[in-house]
């Protein structure tokens, strides 16, 4: 596949697609092509010159709070596993030899028939003396950011004292680093030689109520300003900024953040015909001046100009993967709009934001004392709408973007009023060729068609139907909006009630279970249901039930609320036997624990096997032989695992501290403690922590719903982590707290969620689920920002008072014993039925080839005698 | 061959938890049977569950669905209704139903063919 010469087997051969370049706008191209099955007639070989493949460059600030490159990965990487596709990291294209269509890399030649330029552009650094002393850096780059932030840390730690970071240029990527400086602690000053900061996007009116808002976060601007020069200190690091005017201040660390230009040099030194001001001239084809090499992407001079923007980049690939496959797709040029977070503040322009038609009207709200500047360009009778700018609030950026070129009604003012107040029918209304998702150029009628003709029904369908609101996500209320409203028209009701039986959802009924005097199903679906329930509605009120009311499992009519696992509380397997778990907090077992249990295995006849969760599971058990062996585990000590509940299940430790010669905290009795206290907890889902003694992380604990990791000075805990079907990384939630700071964050946290998450929705879509995401659950938990800190609080201390052993409750009440009887009439008869097969000295289930085979007698080793205790 | 119906005795009715099943072996067949508790009835299918095959379903939920008793099977949730045996997510799909009836307090299951 990778052979510089082609060599031919009397097959068909494969084309050859080189694509240089692995930015993001590359891999966009890839997937296009993928998704259409171009990797059937094509070879693909992509050639980066970064270490990492294809990451979010527009997230890179984000790596400073998580901390974690991985994450700003695109896709699973499942893309570059693909057969006929290949990425080559660290490889530097040097030549192209257009005539051979050869390119040169790695020491070798790459044969192509088809050559993709995607190599998007570099950060320029103006000619200012000293700008290569160590201590400057560009930002363009996870390297650079890296780096950065190594840089700030390292000379904090020399310095004794808090670093005075510079950034050149107070455009768009000049206020991303100064947000980056300030979150690593630095004193910042951002220096711009225009009038005033964001000069592209906004007016001199926005740029001063930006200004304004940046200023009182204690960064310091200083606009009409050049740098002139940058000198060392002694020890030969940067140490001080000099401005034209003479004027200097101290820099410990300088960013350079003045633009871009594109990365053109490889397709000069090939001869292609370039732009005046650079940028690989294209055709809306986007094939250049060779008929075989296509431009896309920062790198691309199309329709005019350099498109320095994702969003058209994205649409240059998909040109691209069109024409490969035959198609005729153009690329007429893009909407520059721009909807951005600086510094926690909102900035969006669009259309002819800066009124540059002819006649055209300004419509000005401002609103200095709360940090707010919003600008709409109408036409000259003030019907259409132009364009606009929002400063501070650009929570109107979704609905106004799309009105662009459109009549915004009688009184546009009133898309000015401040968040909140959205006018009546915005959105809904939008023609079907407006254009809603510019990321990924996603028209209002595209998303209708999903709805309509692709069958899609939620958000979810939508999104990887069209790939609406999934790059920069700014547009996903109105996408939201769309579909709700498509939906309603189609007749599909979008129905948020559980079952048939309850039109409430799961959250609505804990409501109003908890504020009612409640305490049986029976009352709850008199008073507020139909029917007689089902196995969807029935589990999730004896979830409710059972962390409201605290009562057992098995009490009354609880008991027929509860699944199978619940109700016999172990976990059903294929053959309609049970697998049994006792708890083995934080994994901690005794010596003499173990040899219970494996006691308890072997006289059952039961299978064991070591869980994920640091425990033992014990399988083949029949319903009628629960309690007997319950018996035996209580008597020595044990209690139920909870394994079968959408409950606790474990506090996955590493050794910590107390052994461990890396750990800085005792993590295996912080494990132990959730535990225990948790243990029990009903929930939407099944919960599971991780508690890891240093920042090794062996416990895992990112991949739990809540995470936690010792710090020097604490812990720092994660949350929304799981495995399973969509493995998620648990995200940053707060740093360095006590464990008592750390207890009470967790309860907050876990009741929250068990009080306001769906039916079976673990905690990352629920946390994604909640207007604002982590940062708003963040607020509820740490700020009390609902003012329920303390009812939470007090539910968690009643569960924690209310907490019994369900088995040992069951072993001592025989009116709960009878409900473990195999048969009615026959109650300590086995399931004539089952048949078992031995493998590597333990049984398994008979397959239906085994069973044949074993029902003719053969002599394959079975176990059906009962046991007796 | 003859029809002969018999009824057989296999609980007392107090035996059953409403709205919950419980397992009975009637002349060799693994039955569930299921009293419900808004109409009292008692019903009895098949204790097989013909997706898994294996002897479950009186340990799955009852419900209703659109009116018509139901219960799930505790494997993989398909349910079926309680009168007819029907699967009503698979319409190829049904358990055999066995009829039932209270005498003195006692719960009798006939089995059909003898």
């Amino acid at each position: 596949m990778t052979s510089a010469l082609p060599t031919v087997h009397g097959m068909t051969l494969k084309k050859k697609l080189a694509v240089v370049g692995a930015g993001m706008v590359a891999h966009r191209l890839v997937e296009a092509l993928v998704e259409r099955g171009a990797d059937e007639t094509w070879d693909i070989e992509v050639f980066g010159d970064e270490t990492r493949p294809p990451y979010d460059r527009v997230a890179l600030t984000s790596f400073f709070s998580d901390r974690d490159p991985e994450d700003l990965l695109l896709g699973d990487g499942s893309l570059w596993k693909r057969p006929g596709v290949r990425l080559y990291r660290n490889s530097v294209v040097s030549r192209i030899d257009r005539d051979a269509k050869q390119l040169h890399a790695r020491n070798t030649t790459f044969q192509y028939d088809k050559l993709v330029l995607a190599t998007g552009s570099y950060a320029m650094v103006p000619p200012v003396d000293g700008s290569d002393l160590p201590g400057c850096f560009v930002y363009r780059t996870v390297d650079d950011v890296a780096e950065l932030r190594q840089w700030v840390l390292d000379r904090e730690a020399v310095l004794g004292r808090k670093v005075r970071g510079a950034v050149v240029g107070g455009g768009l990527l000049g206020l991303e680093a100064a947000g980056a400086l300030t979150a690593l602690g630095a004193d910042t000053t951002v220096v711009e030689f225009a009038e005033w900061l964001m000069p592209l996007q906004v007016d001199r009116a926005g740029g001063g109520a930006l200004r304004r808002i940046i200023e009182q976060m204690g960064v310091s601007v200083r606009t009409s300003t050049a740098t002139s020069r940058l000198k060392a200190g002694r020890d030969g690091k940067v140490a001080r900024m000099q401005f034209a005017d003479g004027e200097r201040i101290p820099a410990d660390v300088v960013v350079f953040a003045t633009g871009v230009r594109p990365r053109d040099e490889l397709a000069r030194s090939s001869g292609l015909e370039v732009g005046e001001r650079g940028g690989v001239l294209a055709d809306p084809g986007c094939l250049t001046s060779d008929e075989s090499i296509y431009a896309i992407g920062e790198v691309a001079h199309i329709a005019g100009r350099v498109w320095g923007l994702v969003g058209p980049g994205y649409t240059m690939a998909e040109v691209v993967a069109d024409r490969l496959l035959g198609g005729t797709a153009a690329f007429e040029g893009a909407d520059l709009s721009t909807k951005l977070k600086l510094l926690g503040v909102d900035v969006a322009s669009f259309g002819d934001a800066f009124a540059a038609t002819n006649g055209s009207l300004e419509v000005v709200y401002a609103d200095p004392t709360a940090g707010v500047y919003k600008k709409l360009v109408m036409s000259d009778d003030a019907r259409t709408l132009l364009g606009g700018m929002l400063v501070g609030d650009a929570s109107a950026y979704t609905n106004l973007r799309p009105m662009v070129g459109r009549a915004l009604g009688s009184d546009p003012t009133g898309w000015l009023l401040p968040e909140g107040m959205e006018p009546p029918g915005a959105g809904a209304a939008l023609p079907d060729d407006a254009s809603v998702c510019s990321c990924n150029n996603v028209t209002a009628g595209q998303i209708r068609c999903a709805v309509t003709e692709r069958g899609c029904t939620d958000m979810a369908g939508v999104k990887a139907c069209t790939r609406a609101g999934t790059s920069c996500g700014s547009c996903v209320s109105l996408v939201k909006k769309l579909v709700d409203v498509q939906l309603a028209e189609a007749g599909i009701e979008v129905s948020t009630a559980l079952c048939e039986h309850f039109p409430y959802t799961r959250a609505q009924l804990f409501d109003i279970v908890r504020v009612s005097e409640i305490s049986t199903f029976s009352e709850l679906l008199a008073q507020h249901g139909s029917g007689h329930g089902c196995d969807i509605c029935r589990p999730v009120a004896a979830s409710i039930l059972s962390t409201l009311r605290h009562s057992h499992v098995l009490d009354g009519e609880n008991a027929t609320l509860q699944d199978t696992n619940d109700h016999v509380m172990a976990n059903m397997q294929k053959d309609g036997t049970y697998s049994v778990v006792p708890r083995i907090a934080g994994g901690e077992v005794t010596p003499e624990g173990l040899i219970v249990i494996g006691q308890v295995a072997s006289d059952f006849g039961l299978y064991t096997k070591i869980t994920g969760g640091q425990r033992i599971d014990m399988f083949g058990a029949r319903i009628e032989q629960l309690p007997a062996i319950w018996k035996r585990l209580v008597d020595a000590g044990f209690e139920s695992g909870h394994a079968y509940g959408k409950s606790l299940r474990t506090v996955k430790s590493c050794v910590g501290q107390s052994w461990c010669r890396y750990g800085v905290q005792d993590s295996t009795t912080l494990a132990i403690d959730l535990e225990l206290r948790y243990r029990g907890l009903r929930s939407p889902h099944k919960i599971k922590l991780g508690v890891s003694g240093c920042a090794r992380e062996c416990a895992e604990a990112r991949s739990k719903d809540v995470g936690i990791i010792a710090t020097d000075k604490g812990w720092n805990m994660y949350v929304g982590g799981n495995g399973g079907f969509t493995p998620r990384h648990a995200q940053l939630f707060a740093e360095d707290l006590t464990t008592e700071e750390l207890v009470r964050a967790i309860d907050r946290f876990l009741m929250y969620y068990v009080r306001t998450a769906d039916r079976l929705q673990r905690t990352a879509p629920w946390i994604e689920s909640i207007e604002g995401g982590t940062d708003a659950v963040r607020q509820v938990v740490l700020e009390d920002s609902l003012g329920i800190g303390a009812d939470l609080d007090a539910a968690m201390a009643a569960h924690v008072e209310h907490y019994q052993d369900e088995w040992a409750a069951t072993l001592a009440d025989d009116t709960k014993l009878a409900r473990f009887a195999s048969f009615v009439n026959a109650p300590d008869t086995a399931d004539p039925d089952l048949a078992y097969v031995e493998e590597r000295g333990q049984r398994r289930p008979a397959d239906e080839a085994e069973r044949a085979v074993l029902i003719a007698g053969a002599s394959i080793p079975v176990r059906t005698e009962e046991v007796t205790v | 061959m003859t029809t002969h119906e018999t009824w057989t005795r296999v609980c007392a009715l107090d035996a059953l938890v409403p709205d919950r099943g419980a397992a009975a072996l009637v002349d060799g067949h693994q039955v569930a049977l299921f009293r419900l508790s808004d109409s009292g009835e008692v019903h009895a299918v098949d204790h097989l569950d013909p997706f898994s095959r294996a002897n479950v379903m009186a340990r799955g939920l009852v419900g209703s669905r659109q009116g018509t008793p139901t219960v799930a099977s505790p494997m993989h949730k398909q349910s079926f209704d309680l009168v007819t045996g029907r699967c009503l997510d698979d319409p190829d799909v049904s358990l055999h139903v066995w009829p039932t009836r209270v005498a003195d307090g006692w719960v009798e299951v006939r089995n059909g063919s003898a």
